[in-house]
């Protein structure tokens, strides 16, 4: 009993021409796929173009001094945006200085043996349970337990450095520094979680290589396995950047709302996405567009953001 | 097991000159499951000791407890006495970051670090306190392992731009530049083209008038021109089923390959091993 051998009777152009199911599917398919992608590009455009759109009044209105005034009055149609860029990066800046070196000293900690792994795996899943707290838990939370707790420590602080520009005004219940540090906590599971995974992809064989050398923990961990997963850590701290960035409900609920720059953080200040949530409901008109304008800086803030962290990352590549 | 008296032969025979590294009643342990059972065996100064057997018969293993490298692997256990210049290296008092100074290390896969060809070399220098000209070390390091001339005019690029046989000379090279007095090499060529592998051995070769060298390998004909003595580890099984290690025979490399004492050996150098 033998099976019918593949006949090659037909010539190879005859066979190509006729129809095979798979052929179409693979036709199908691919057309399929390329509509996809096409289709999540063009809404890219059209999100772009809708708030370059609705903007055009309030950029033609104030150009790019728009940038650079503090005023916010809808009742003479007066608008600028300084205080909500300044307070947007300065608040993000805040958090970084705090998250990052927790965050990278946590994934550390989770990536090497210091403890059991049955011990350090729940550790590991509570960190990132913290990335599910919707943002307004983290508001309320901020607002009733965490600002009333911090604030004598903030107002040990004037006392001690009030000097300091930016410590120089009693600290308020609503503020800039506090929310900074609400959104560190918000963004530091981001940065344990995508640092943890870069240091435990390192090879095991550069560590030991540098075990073999003679080298410490502390050496082999500063100046072998963090460099080697330099790029991943950079890559979670510019996500976690693009997050504070765009961080809406808590820093709305937390900062203040206050439509001028003030140097010292502990007085209340603005974002913009906190400016976008308040006003949106009420807004028509030039208010509605210059709201607008507001919303396209923060997304090419975010895209500047974005931006850097793929130069930086492939520079980092390349040194590896 | 008869592995005393081989080695007792052997000593008597033909191991010559004061060992640096000596083997007393080894056993290794990883958990409860015995790795390595009862080995006996002295390194002798500025020579290549090979080590050859099956997979499985514990030579890496072995290799590996004479830097402590294997203290990073949870449940590992050490019997017995391995000393170092007549200092027991188990010893609560002896650092194993020290024993890896002194006890320098080549591995199975080329493992440079992310850094620049300069750096893989400076850094193991800096960690041990290097205070001369960084510049001259590197050269010479580089020089000691055969490489300069592939790579002086790319100091600054990376380590792992290099092929595997440069990766691996690069290794080398890092590790004479800690200037260790041993240099364990666990099947450095295995990962290599034959070119590669030669160079290497040439490289053996020249090492061994300022080294001691214990080499594992798999390959007998490697160990055949690179060693001067040769320990051949055998695997047997245990009383629970389990696998354990031990060495079968000991001796100057001609010996081992040319008039072995142990038939298993015989079978093994022959190619005749089931």
């Amino acid at each position: 009993m033998t099976s019918e051998p593949i006949s090659h009777s037909e010539s190879l152009v005859e066979s190509s021409q006729r129809f095979r199911a798979p052929r179409l599917i693979n036709q199908i398919f691919r057309w399929l796929t390329l509509a996809l992608a096409v289709g999540i590009g063009l809404v890219l455009v059209w999100i772009t173009y809708s708030l370059l759109s609705i903007a055009l009044p309030a950029i033609a209105q104030f150009n790019l001094g728009f940038l650079f005034t503090q005023v916010w009055n809808p009742v003479q149609e007066l608008y600028g945006a300084l205080p909500q860029i300044y307070g947007t990066i300065v608040s993000s800046i805040i958090a970084l200085i705090f998250a990052v070196p927790l965050g990278v000293g946590v994934a550390i900690f989770l990536s090497e043996d210091f403890l059991p792994r049955r011990v350090l795996t729940p550790i590991a899943f509570l960190v990132e349970l913290l990335a599910a707290i919707p943002s307004v838990v983290y508001g309320m939370w901020g607002i009733f337990v965490f600002i009333p707790a911090i604030l004598p420590i903030l107002q040990g602080v004037h006392k001690a450095f009030g000097w300091i520009p930016f410590f120089s005004t009693a600290p308020s219940t609503r503020q800039m520094f506090a929310t900074g540090l609400v959104l560190a906590i918000m963004i530091l599971p981001t940065i344990i979680a995508i640092s943890r995974d870069s240091l435990i992809s390192v090879p095991p064989q550069l560590r030991q290589g540098a075990y073999g050398l003679g080298a410490t923990r502390w050496e082999t961990i500063t100046q072998v396995l963090l460099p080697a997963s330099l790029s991943g850590i950079i890559g979670s701290v510019m996500l976690a950047l693009g997050r504070a960035l765009g961080e809406t409900m808590a820093a709305a609920m937390l900062i203040g709302n206050a439509n001028r720059v003030n140097v010292s953080l502990f007085a209340p200040a603005s974002t913009i996405s906190a400016l976008i949530a308040n006003q949106f409901g009420e807004a028509s008109g030039l208010q509605k567009s210059a709201l607008f304008y507001q919303a396209l800086i923060l997304m090419v803030l975010t895209l500047v953001v974005n931006m850097l962290a793929e130069v930086i990352v492939n520079r980092f590549q390349q040194v590896e | 097991m008869t592995n005393p008296s081989i080695y007792s032969n052997s000593t008597d025979n033909s191991i010559s000159g004061s060992p640096v590294i000596t083997t007393e009643n080894v056993s290794i342990f990883y958990g409860s499951f015995q790795a390595v059972r009862n080995v006996f065996l002295d390194i002798p100064k500025n020579k290549v000791v090979a080590f050859i057997g099956p997979s499985g018969c514990g030579k890496s293993t072995l290799l590996r407890c004479y830097n402590r490298l294997n203290d990073l692997i949870p449940g590992a256990r050490v019997e017995g006495k391995i000393t170092y210049q007549n200092i027991d290296l188990y010893d609560p008092k002896v650092d194993p970051v020290e024993v890896r100074r002194r006890i320098g290390m080549v591995f199975q896969r080329p493992n440079p670090f992310p850094k620049s060809i300069y750096e893989n070399i400076a850094f193991g220098a800096r960690i041990n306190g290097y205070k001369g000209d960084m510049d001259e070390l590197v050269e010479r390091s580089l020089k000691g392992a055969a490489l300069w001339d592939e790579v002086k005019d790319k100091l600054k690029e990376s380590g792992l731009s290099l092929s595997g046989g440069q990766q691996q000379r690069l290794c080398i090279a890092r590790t004479i530049a800690i200037e260790p007095e041993v240099i364990l090499m666990d099947e450095p060529c295995s990962a290599l083209d034959p070119i590669s592998t030669l160079r290497v051995e040439d490289l053996i070769h020249e090492l061994k008038q300022r080294f001691t060298i214990i080499i594992v390998t798999h390959n007998m004909q490697q160990a055949s021109r690179v060693a001067d003595y040769t320990a051949f580890f055998n695997a047997e099984a245990g009383e629970h089923g389990s696998r354990f290690g031990y060495l079968v025979e000991y001796d100057r490399t001609e010996n081992i390959f040319n008039a072995p004492q142990e038939k298993a050996t015989q079978d093994y150098v022959s190619g005749r091993f089931g």
